[in-house]
């Protein structure tokens, strides 16, 4: 009988207890394991191997791929992978950077709205939150064409040659990464500046301390929650983004998104494209653990 | 001073968000068909629109990926988030399971539609019936939608206590009974907002869709990148339009459901 417990309330045994949870859990886990997990771990074994003469995979394991990622393939040591990586790292830093400092203005608007209106305007930073990324993306060559007001404004003020249009470019590419993932760091902060005292951040101000430390010293450790999460949630999908660069970067402003897509495609090189789809990963596994230390004190909307 | 200047910050990064929207719904109604000069108002792309075998295949497509899926990935969901949270687990076994369950949250869709891919060729290699299509999509979005509605269903249960679920069993309900009379129905919002998302999620997706689709299973998205490549014409404006003002109509819902919940 030392089997025997009560679990809120209901008198049953550890073994029936877990034989019902495993009831429950199963489904979902075996899914998760089947197409999630299982896959990763084919990803893995994948990117040791070699490409055939047709695309196809043979089974020759080495590391060749991750070298070739790093830049040694057939005819000596080229920078070419590493800089695609490099830039996608860059573009990735700097959207987030650019959305933290539009997010901040923003979240503290709508945090200092009337109770009444500030759902209203928390549903304005939604609604682009969830509309869908391609029309989002593609909905710039409208502003970007040469066609249009802005840029006609730009060519009277002589910043660009009459009749060029703005994209592809680099400056179009950043334009729609903050633009798609404004709403993400938006989101994560705002919940942070809702919750945030101000009597301390009043205290600096009654001290005649400058803006800047009242931001370093009273804002800034209290938003930090919801700034990492809203770094996070951009800097990892912004590196694997591939829409956006596909659109409006052209072809000479690829990312490590587009180039496992192009390995994928036209290419069909799998093995290449699965190492640096690991490569990725190593990378989201790292944030993964910044996340899940930082991330309990933020509920996402 | 100050707060002038911020208001005014916050109001032009709004405008950046949703002048490009803008732009497509004005063009959406513009007569011309080339050029962007505006030659009055119009409602024929619309009308077009419907009339287009594709784009109302590919808007079938998507609905039912969408209602499928998250049928699919709520009842996935759902039992994971009562599994995780009202049964005994051992601490590493938790451990294990929130790591399953935020690693699609995390991970670069396109990492996860690789994986997807590769898995999905070998399995074709082993069974030459499987080919790419819409089974597929399904798995693929699944496999993404599980997670989210796992934790809203989750934080759902953390708000309310177990006292009515207690009260149930010490008037000798049954397991069954106690799920359905009471957990379920205390649930239930979370359990519709959680779908929700995964609705909306699947109606979003562009990466794994695109990774897994087979030749018959064009979504909506996948219909406007294609279309976008070959060069945007008022039609896809409009079909952008009618897709977005779907998303506004959705998540006003959604706002209004999960206000409803927290009040």
């Amino acid at each position: 009988m030392k089997n025997v417990l009560v679990w809120y309330g209901e008198l049953t045994s550890a073994g029936s207890l877990r034989r019902r949870g495993m009831v429950f859990l199963l489904p979902a886990l075996l899914w998760l394991l089947g197409f999630l997990v299982l896959p990763g771990l084919v990803l893995i074994v994948v990117s040791f191997a070699e490409r055939g003469t047709y695309g196809d995979i043979v089974w020759n394991f080495s590391p060749e791929n991750y070298k070739r990622a790093l830049g040694f393939g057939l005819f000596g040591w080229s920078p070419d992978y590493l800089l695609i990586l490099w830039r996608s790292v860059l573009v990735a830093g700097v959207t987030s950077l650019c959305s933290v400092l539009l997010a901040y203005p923003l979240a503290f608007f709508i945090a200092t709205r009337p109770e009444r209106t500030r759902y209203l305007w928390l549903t304005l930073v939604i609604i682009p939150f969830w509309t869908n990324l391609v029309i989002r993306t593609y909905a710039w060559f409208l502003l970007l064409a040469p066609e249009s007001p802005f840029v006609k404004l730009l060519a009277a003020l002589h910043l660009v040659t009459p009749g060029d249009a703005l994209y592809p470019s680099a400056f179009a590419v950043y334009l729609g990464m903050v633009s798609a993932f404004l709403p993400f760091v938006v989101l994560p902060l705002y919940s942070s500046v809702e919750r945030l005292n101000w009597n301390l951040v009043e205290a600096a101000q009654d001290l005649y301390a400058h803006p800047v430390r009242v931001f370093m010293q009273g804002i800034l450790p209290q938003t930090l929650p919801g700034l990492t999460v809203g770094v996070i949630l951009t800097f990892i999908p912004a590196m694997g983004m591939f829409v956006v660069p596909d659109l409006l970067g052209g072809a000479k402003y690829l990312l490590v998104g587009n180039l496992i897509q192009q390995q994928f495609g036209a290419s069909r090189d799998w093995p290449f494209a699965a190492a640096i789809a690991l490569g990725l990963m190593l990378l989201t596994l790292v944030a993964l653990r910044i996340y899940r230390t930082r991330a309990t004190e933020v509920d996402l909307v | 001073m100050r707060r002038h200047l911020v208001s005014g910050i916050a109001l032009a990064t709004l405008a950046f968000l949703y002048l490009p929207m803008l732009a497509v719904g004005i063009y959406s109604v513009n007569r011309a068909k080339y050029g962007m000069v505006w030659q009055g108002f119009t409602l024929d792309w619309y009308s077009k629109l419907l009339q287009n075998q594709d784009i109302m295949e590919a808007a079938r497509n998507t609905l039912f990926l969408a209602v499928v899926s998250t049928l699919i990935a709520t009842v996935l969901g759902t039992m994971l988030a009562i599994a995780l949270e009202r049964y005994p687990w051992g601490k590493r076994a938790q451990n294990f399971f929130s790591t399953v369950l935020y690693l699609p949250v995390v991970t670069p869709d396109i990492i996860l539609a690789a994986s997807l891919v590769v898995g999905f060729s070998l399995v074709r290699a082993a069974f030459s019936g499987f080919e790419l299509g819409m089974p597929s999509m399904i798995i693929g979005h699944v496999t993404f939608q599980v997670a989210f509605v796992t934790l809203v269903v989750q934080g759902r249960m953390k708000v309310f206590s177990r006292d009515l679920e207690e009260a149930a069993r010490d008037l000798y309900a049954s397991n069954a009974d106690v799920l359905r009379r009471v957990l379920l129905p205390l649930l239930a919002p979370g359990i519709v907002s959680g779908a929700m998302l995964a609705f909306t999620l699947s109606l979003d997706d562009f990466v794994i869709s695109f990774f897994t689709a087979g030749p018959t299973s064009t979504t909506l998205p996948l219909f406007i990148y294609a279309s976008v490549r070959r060069g945007v014409t008022p039609e896809i404006h409009a079909l952008s339009t009618l897709v977005f003002l779907v998303t506004v109509i959705l998540v006003l819902f959604a706002e209004r459901l999960s206000r409803r919940k927290s009040q």
